[in-house]
């Protein structure tokens, strides 16, 4: 029995016994200083930098809610009748509408599959603050469906025959909106990520959160169209893309830690 | 006062307290509500614009504001369940979400039956309509979470989070919704004027807004004893609990 | 100040009368232990009676239904950035991303615990991932995966290692070398934390604790 042999040696004996598997004691001993000095900027960058690698090897995350997001744009002409004068008139409306969709189908991407996976649980067993990690997963979320939607706004807006003044507004009102979608639905994600058919409850508990903004963005957007000034919607959907800014991350912290219990 | 409050931080003394507190809850939102409602709907004025119709006013005021009372109320045991660990705090809000939502859905309906006659149509987005609307929403969206869990532990402290982010968009929410509706209000919808009310109409609305009050806490009470003995049912002195009431 | 200077008398870790509900099942009831530098100990007991439970309190994951964890002698939710610099979490899931290579993969998580990357490299030759380095995660075996997450103990000089079920899809010349680590990591004055069905080979059983959790009488 070559196991009782071994049971009683010495680390050091043992090491030299198995050759194929080496301990390099002197390495083991030297690794004191082999952490680094923490750093929320750093801890972000690390983060966003991971998500960013993974969302662009992984194409079809990017591209379906944008796929998405085009074709109920298209549905609505075809529901409605192809009339310019209405069409115009409810475009901010379906364009709101679908980025608040598409949006709400991508987040599910945001904490899913590193739930599932197990590295959810090592970001919070890291040193970093939760809220850091969360807000670094959130901006890469936003980075790749919020801005693509931004993007490919102005090419609906054409097919919607939106107002020619309401053009800036549509793409003020993006910039400051989607990232409070992805921010309040990040809430959602990391309350229903550890439930196993959580896709349907999420929209039930996100979408009643997004109507401010739907208001607001759709409002500055028609008052765009009549030439009145807007900044008083836009200095609201400010506010509130800095008060999610500001106490989401910590919700989401929390429920992060509620739902990998 | 956490001297005070320390013992009813046992599951066991708060079942027991719930329990001798019921029957005093019971009788009074009884003689209250019978009081108020039959003055209510059978002896004060009918409104000189909406004759009876009016009546449903004293069910449908109560459940409007009730059901936002309920949801802070929810929210402030969320917070001390989340911040304090009170366990005690997630039954509590547990046993509230129902009927808050319940609520919430009697002062919808009531809201449409009244909106017939007054408005000639079930339905207008109207501010308050919708933003009860939207609480409900949040109330069922706190329920599905709740059920979703398996853990009751786990579910009270999700909803609890849920129910928080909710309470600091309540106002939010409320606020969009009274600009959203002023800034599309097309039709002239006339809204109820507000008279002071005479006080034949008043007395008989106190005495239903009261009696209304008590009754949503008698059933917070039932389903406040039930969470405790859900969530506590390995615990010894549930199962004598069990043992005795089966033994009768 | 070294983390892992030796034998000191507070605990690394200790619990103080954990009490674990899940699904309304009791699973263990006023569960007490202290751990101590150079311990290694091993939970034991039966499927479904609470060792990966036990664990994810231990590592604070979880919430115990009630009790506490302590990080020499201080409530870990207290301070909770100095405990996980010095904790070691390895659970059931590997935590590595399909989308990114073996390399990437170790760099990440060394990072992310606040440890330097430089010679990740190194440490994938160790586990037997020489030449695998820049395959994408996805394309390697649930045993690679489970060596791309365990690199992560050659750099490690956090003292507290939770490792549950660290054997698991491990070959029996990993496993040989895993316990060699572990006897390396708790002579230097570290603790490890485990779970397994297979009972210890090349470890004494003399130095190992035993925690065993059994309250199906309950």
């Amino acid at each position: 029995m070559t196991l009782k042999a071994q049971s009683t040696q010495e680390t050091e004996n043992l090491t030299a016994m198995n050759g194929n598997s080496v301990i390099d004691n002197t390495v083991l001993e030297n690794a004191a200083p082999s952490s680094q000095p923490l750093s929320y900027r750093r801890a972000f960058m690390l983060v966003l930098k991971r998500d960013l690698t993974i969302a662009m090897r992984h194409k079809d995350d990017i591209v379906n809610p944008l796929l998405f997001f085009v074709i109920v744009v298209t549905l609505f002409p075809l529901g409605i009748g192809p009339e310019a004068q209405t069409l115009s008139r409810i475009a901010p409306g379906i364009i709101w509408v679908a980025a608040l969709l598409a949006t709400l189908l991508s987040l599910d991407r945001l904490f899913k599959s590193d739930h599932l996976d197990g590295s959810l649980e090592q970001m919070l067993l890291s040193p970093h603050p939760i809220f850091v990690l969360v807000l670094a997963k959130i901006f890469a979320h936003w980075l790749i469906t919020g801005l693509p939607l931004i993007l490919i706004a102005p090419l609906l807006a054409v097919l919607l025959h939106l107002d020619e003044n309401s053009y800036t507004a549509l793409l003020l009102t993006l910039l400051l909106g989607t990232p409070v979608l992805s921010l309040l639905g990040a809430v959602g994600v990391a309350l229903t990520v550890g439930i196993k058919k959580g896709g349907v409850l999420l929209s039930l508990l996100v979408l009643p959160l997004y109507i401010p903004v739907l208001i607001f963005a759709t409002s500055a957007i028609d008052t765009a169209a009549l030439g009145l000034p807007y900044s008083g919607q836009l200095a609201i959907i400010a506010a509130l893309f800095f008060g999610s800014l500001t106490l989401a991350p910590f919700a989401v912290g929390a429920a992060l830690k509620v739902s990998t219990n | 006062m956490w001297k005070w409050l320390h013992p009813y931080a046992n599951p066991e003394v708060s079942y027991h307290f719930t329990n001798k507190l019921l029957p005093w809850l019971s009788a009074l939102a009884a003689i209250f509500l019978s009081i108020g409602l039959v003055w209510a709907l059978l002896f004060a004025p009918a409104d000189y614009q909406q004759g009876h119709s009016f009546r449903i006013f004293y069910i449908h005021v109560p459940a409007a504001s009730l059901s936002m009372g309920i949801y802070v109320s929810m929210a402030i045991a969320a917070f001390s369940s989340l911040v304090w660990q009170l366990k005690l705090a997630d039954a509590s809000a547990a046993a509230m979400a129902p009927v808050g939502a319940a609520f919430t859905a009697i002062a919808l309906i009531t809201g449409a039956a009244w909106g017939k006659p007054m408005w000639g149509t079930w339905w207008i987005w109207d501010a308050r309509l919708t933003s009860e609307l939207i609480l409900l929403f949040l109330y069922l969206g706190v329920i599905a979470l709740h059920n979703a869990f398996e853990d009751k532990n786990l579910a009270g402290k999700a909803a609890g989070i849920l129910t928080l982010v909710g309470v600091i968009n309540i106002p939010i929410i409320k606020y969009s919704v009274e600009w959203w509706n002023t800034l599309h209000q097309g039709s002239t919808v006339s809204k109820l004027g507000k008279p002071s009310m005479s006080l034949d109409m008043l007395w008989p609305f106190i005495f239903c807004f009261i009696g209304f009050s008590l009754l949503v806490g008698v059933i917070i009470c039932l389903r406040f004893r039930n969470e405790i003995l859900a969530r506590n049912s390995i615990r010894p002195w549930v199962r004598e609990l069990v043992q005795q009431n089966t033994v009768k | 100040m070294n983390p892992l200077s030796k034998k000191t008398s507070t605990p690394l870790i200790s619990a103080v009368n954990l009490t674990c509900i899940r699904e309304e099942r009791l699973l263990f009831d006023e569960l007490s232990v202290e751990i101590y530098p150079g311990d290694i100990v091993q939970v034991e007991g039966p499927n479904g009676s609470g060792k990966t439970s036990l664990l994810r309190i231990l590592s604070g994951l979880s919430q115990p239904y009630d009790g506490q964890i302590l990080y020499k002698n201080e409530i870990i939710s207290l301070c909770r950035e100095e405990f996980h610099q010095n904790l070691l979490y390895f659970g059931h899931l590997s935590g590595v991303k399909g989308e990114m290579t073996a390399e990437e993969n170790l760099d990440f998580n060394l990072a992310l615990h606040g440890n330097k990357t430089q010679e990740s490299l190194a440490y994938l030759a160790k586990v037997n991932l020489s030449g695998f380095e820049d395959s994408l995660a996805s394309h390697l075996s649930a045993g690679q995966h489970r060596r791309i997450a365990l690199a992560r103990l050659y750099q490690s000089n956090a003292p507290i290692w939770i490792l549950d079920e660290p054997f698991t899809a491990i070959d029996k010349q990993g496993v040989a070398g895993l316990e060699q680590l572990f006897s390396a990591h708790a002579q230097r004055g570290g603790c490890v934390i485990l779970t397994t069905h297979q009972d210890l080979i090349s470890i004494k059983p003399a130095q190992v604790k035993k925690i065993t959790l059994d309250y199906s009488y309950l």
